[in-house]
């Protein structure tokens, strides 16, 4: 089997249309080229003109998000991650990515290199990676196949980040019967950088070596960006090649490597090989620097024989990167790889001709100008069609009623033990969540809390994105999302930054999807507006789909935000006995997208939970100046399950300090209790200070409500429910478990 | 003379604490430290030899066992042999018993998980120079991140282990009772660290260089750093 003679298959608009593009995109590509392609340039257009990498169908969009702030060294989209700048002379660098599809297929290896994937694009800018988060979604945990992804998807994440060595800080997970068979997993990663160590991706002179770092280039994951781009389907398990195979041990020697040359300021450029591999990084990096390069792939290391130029080209191995050296700096770089093991390999040069010229075996095998490829440049941008979904245009007047119950404890209980409610305490105690000894012990905030090095002060970091709530009002659900993410970091005592978001979809060419597209965007303009948190980058996955079942919309948000000291980290458990206990915000009865009412009608409602952006602004700047005041003795909000789930978890403390409720209403007290209605927390304040916050809250115009106190080991609700707070907990605590295993 | 101690934190592929180890003497105890790379011959002027957590070469093979064949683990076996100070914390205990110069292995945790959680570990025996500073039977708040630190060694080990006073950690409640409950990976005995006969080299899973200040959790890490720097002092 040796001397194998390489022979292309026959270019035609039906091999364009076998590799995902369409008439109009072949006939495009024959306009820029004056010719036919060869089979490897009809791969390159393919992958660089997928969804995946040229967001044709969302770019529009996207751009009308705010993407600006004084405080972004970078444009949104610009570079590999978003970079704010938070004094100190140091910027955080951050981005949340999707691996949806190849974790569906393939969940181990689809879910550790989405993490591996992520980190790159935070250590490509110069920045180390100090903690990654999550965002999950599966279907019902009743069913095998959902305990399968979970489990899989689960130890996929943890091995690749354990051993890379990052701490796992936070994130979410949901159940839900629409992620049946399309599972989302949602990485983020968040590094620090000097503002003087800053990498970029836009190659700055021509005549320069190309080198190509980290491991070799191998058969997997080949048109993984083209898969990415289409539903879900039957065949999709025949796509399982299309996935990549992740090695956490040599993302770490490449994340010290390449941190060593850009410290040893030795490059001019750098990107990560991601999604298309070379093609993607060298015509990206060439299109943003104005420049052409010529690349010879006989000197890429290889790991097998006989790879044809369209796999080399189109590979998606993982731990790669692509770099641009500074002139008379390719030795030093050599060795720095070397020394940790890896490949740093000259394959070609920057030229002036605008063109990406790749060799093989001594032809030249493509010749396209590098700005035809890229976004923003000559790849396609549709503007898709939008329909009003028949639930929105003609929705239920009111509510199902049901009865009261006459057991509160029945009802606690079971809200409590569903999926989405419970301690996910069995996953997240896989991940490391302490290496590099910087995290905030993470059982009292409601968020994931890191000490910048280098710094007094510290990043709060969360993701969020309630999808029936979108679902049900895709703007609404939009701003809710944004909202929480921003309620969340304002409880810990931090300010919102800014934002990355993973946008989540059915598929774009579904006008009624499109639709919740376009509307959730909007609603997270609005909210991203009125709280200061610019989009400084993200990733849209479309096609989360199969057989004609859309995902819920689930454009899940990664918030950033900053804690000026130590002082001002506010616990989310009570913290003395006798304190007392506010509700900011109203009571309410809407009962709207709740997980309560799901469960007493086995249906969502009618719209999604009350929410005024108004409000929320108030509310936030309230806890803020609250927490200046020193007043608050901590803090948690109001979200799934309602106002009884916060108390209660704000209970689960090692204290085993409970409360004592009694409020007064004229309302059905279970709605109060499970109501999902937004712009709410719960505070705990000293008793002496009940005069001042009072009127404080009254000062910023918060309306606020006194429901009790803490009290020792018990758990009381306006004399109904009188039980031992380790009733609630341990069904609390095992029931995720309990559900799993059986 | 310069009087402070000086540690060396070795540097293995995907040592990935060893910054966590490096900064407790450098910035806590204010002592020296250095790295060492593993593919170094020399460890110069060192009174402790700190082999940190992490994945080392991947955990490829068998935890520790790639490791142990890093060039400057002959350096380390003769400092270790000479009465030099050695502490593994979680995959420096696991290179250590791969290397032979501590009893026992370090198999997968029962549950085949990797587990990250605080646990409660009681001090058997503070006739160590890692534990002189901890009262006996005292209860040590101290995270564990590993995925195979159940530790197995045969009768006769564990029964010399016991009558030469090695073993320095268990597992336990918080009340310092030694349950099955409080066991969080299946070691025998409850095992968490265990000392040489010489009682100069220390093998732990947990890691107490990550409890070393009370916004991480717990401070009582420092107990066993202290201990090790205030061993230098009375010399």
């Amino acid at each position: 089997m040796t001397n194998l003679e390489y022979k292309e298959p026959i270019v035609s608009e039906n091999l364009a249309i076998s590799l995902g593009l369409t008439s109009e995109e072949y006939k495009r590509i024959l306009d820029i080229l004056k010719r036919v392609p060869t089979y490897t340039e009809l791969g390159v257009f393919s992958v660089m003109w997928s969804e995946h990498c040229s967001y044709k169908n969302s770019i529009l969009e996207i751009k009308k998000l705010p993407r600006s702030s004084e405080k972004m060294l970078v444009e949104a989209g610009e570079e590999n991650a978003g970079l704010i700048d938070i004094g100190n002379n140091l910027a955080v660098a951050f981005k949340i990515e999707s691996h949806n599809h190849p974790s569906a297929v393939e969940p181990y290896q689809g879910a550790a290199t989405a993490v591996g994937g992520i980190l790159r694009d935070i250590f490509t800018m110069g920045a180390r990676p100090i903690a990654v988060l999550n965002s999950l979604r599966f279907g019902n945990l009743k069913n095998n196949k959902t305990k399968n992804y979970l489990k899989n998807i689960v130890k996929g994440i943890g091995d690749y980040g354990n051993c890379f060595g990052v701490p796992n800080i936070g994130g979410e997970i949901y159940f839900h019967e629409c992620y049946e068979d399309n599972p989302l997993v949602n990485a983020m990663a968040v590094g620090i950088v000097d503002h003087n160590k800053i990498a970029k991706s836009s190659i700055k002179g021509v005549g320069r070596s190309v080198m190509i770092v980290g491991s070799s280039t191998g058969k997997d994951g080949i048109q993984g960006a083209s898969f990415a781009s289409e539903d879900l389907s039957e065949k999709s398990e025949s796509k399982r090649p299309s996935v990549q195979v992740g090695d956490p041990f040599i993302e770490k020697l490449l994340l010290e490597a390449t941190l060593e040359v850009i410290n040893e300021d030795l490059i001019d450029s750098i990107q990560d090989m991601g999604a298309a591999g070379i093609t993607c990084s060298t015509s990206e990096m060439s299109a943003k620097g104005n420049v052409g390069m010529e690349i010879d792939l006989d000197l890429v290391p290889q790991r097998e024989m006989f790879m044809t130029p369209f796999e080399i080209m189109l590979s998606e191995s993982q731990e790669r990167m692509l770099l641009v050296a500074k002139p008379g700096c390719e030795e030093r770089i050599e060795k720095i790889f070397n020394k940790w093991d890896l490949h740093g390999v000259i394959i070609g040069k920057t030229t002036d001709t605008k063109n990406l010229v790749v060799k093989y075996k001594r032809n030249i095998i493509v010749n396209i100008p590098a700005d035809c490829l890229a976004l923003g440049g000559g790849a396609p941008v549709y503007e898709r069609e939008v329909k009003i979904p028949e639930y929105i245009k003609n929705p239920k007047r009111e509510l199902f009623d049901f009865i009261k119950p006459d057991n509160y404890v029945n009802e606690i209980l079971n809200i409590l033990s569903s999926p989405n409610i419970s301690s996910k305490k069995w996953i997240y105690r896989q991940y490391d969540s302490m290496v590099r000894t910087s995290t905030v012990e993470l059982e009292n905030i409601d968020c994931g809390i890191v000490e910048i090095p280098g710094s007094t002060k510290f990043l709060a970091l969360t993701t969020d994105c309630n999808s029936t709530y979108i679902y049900l009002n895709p703007k609404v659900g939009g701003m809710i999302a944004i909202a929480e993410a921003a309620r969340n970091i304002v409880c810990s005592g931090g300010t919102p930054l800014g934002i990355t978001n993973c946008l989540n979809f059915g598929n774009p060419y579904n006008p009624e999807v499109y639709w919740q597209f376009t509307e959730a965007l909007k609603g997270i303009s609005e909210a991203c507006l009125a709280f200061n948190t610019p989009v400084t980058g993200g990733n849209v996955s479309f096609y989360n789909q199969s057989q004609n079942n859309a995902i819920y919309p689930t454009p899940v948000i990664g918030m950033v935000g900053i804690i000026n000291s130590k002082d001002e980290i506010i616990p989310n458990k009570f913290q003395n006995k006798n304190d007392l206990i506010y509700l900011l915000g109203n009571f309410s009865t809407d009962l709207n997208g709740s997980v309560y009412y799901k469960l007493k009608t086995y249906s969502e409602g009618i719209n999604a939970p009350e929410f005024n952006l108004t409000d929320e602004v108030l509310l936030h700047t309230a806890i803020s100046e609250l927490n200046k005041s020193k007043i608050i003795t901590s803090t948690h909000d109001i979200s799934e399950g309602g106002l009884i789930v916060t108390l209660l978890e704000m209970s689960f403390n090692k204290q085993n300090l409970g409360f004592k409720i009694d409020f007064k209403t004229e309302d059905r007290l279970d709605k109060v209790l499970f109501s999902e209605s937004q712009s709410r927390v719960v505070v705990s304040i000293k008793q002496s200070n009940k005069i001042q916050f009072e009127d404080l809250c009254k000062k910023l115009n918060q309306p606020c409500h006194i429901l009790g106190s803490v009290e020792k080991d018990s758990i009381d609700l306006n004399g109904e429910v009188i039980e031992n707070i380790n009733l609630f907990r341990s069904v609390y605590d095992k029931s995720f478990e309990n559900k799993l295993n059986n | 003379m310069d009087s402070k101690i000086n540690f060396a934190v070795i540097v293995f592929p995907a040592s990935n604490c060893d910054f966590d180890a490096f900064r407790v003497p450098a910035e806590l105890l204010k002592q020296n430290a250095k790295y060492v790379w593993h593919k170094d011959t020399v460890l110069g002027d060192v009174d402790v030899v700190i082999l940190p957590g992490g994945f080392s070469y991947g955990d490829y093979l068998r935890t520790g066992a790639i490791a142990r064949f890093s060039p400057i683990m002959n350096e380390v076996i003769n400092f270790a042999n000479g009465g030099g100070l050695v502490i593994g914390f979680c995959n420096g205990f696991q290179i250590l018993t791969e290397c032979g110069l501590l009893p026992g292995v370090l198999m997968k945790n029962k549950s085949l998980k990797f587990i990250c959680d605080y646990v409660n570990l009681k001090v058997v025996t503070n006739n160590s120079p890692f534990t002189s500073n901890c009262n006996k039977g005292e209860v040590l708040k101290i995270p564990i991140a590993h995925g195979d630190g159940n530790y197995f060694a045969d009768e006769n080990t564990l029964q010399s282990l016991i009558e030469n006073d090695q073993i320095l950690f268990q597992y336990s409640d918080e009340n310092g009772n030694i349950t099955d409950q409080a066991n969080p990976n299946g070691s025998l005995l409850n095992i968490a660290g265990v000392v040489n006969k010489k009682r100069n080299i220390l093998g732990m899973m947990p890691h107490p260089e990550r409890a070393v200040r009370k916004i991480l959790g717990s401070d009582d890490g420092l107990k066993i750093f202290n201990s090790i720097v205030e061993s230098f002092v009375y010399q």
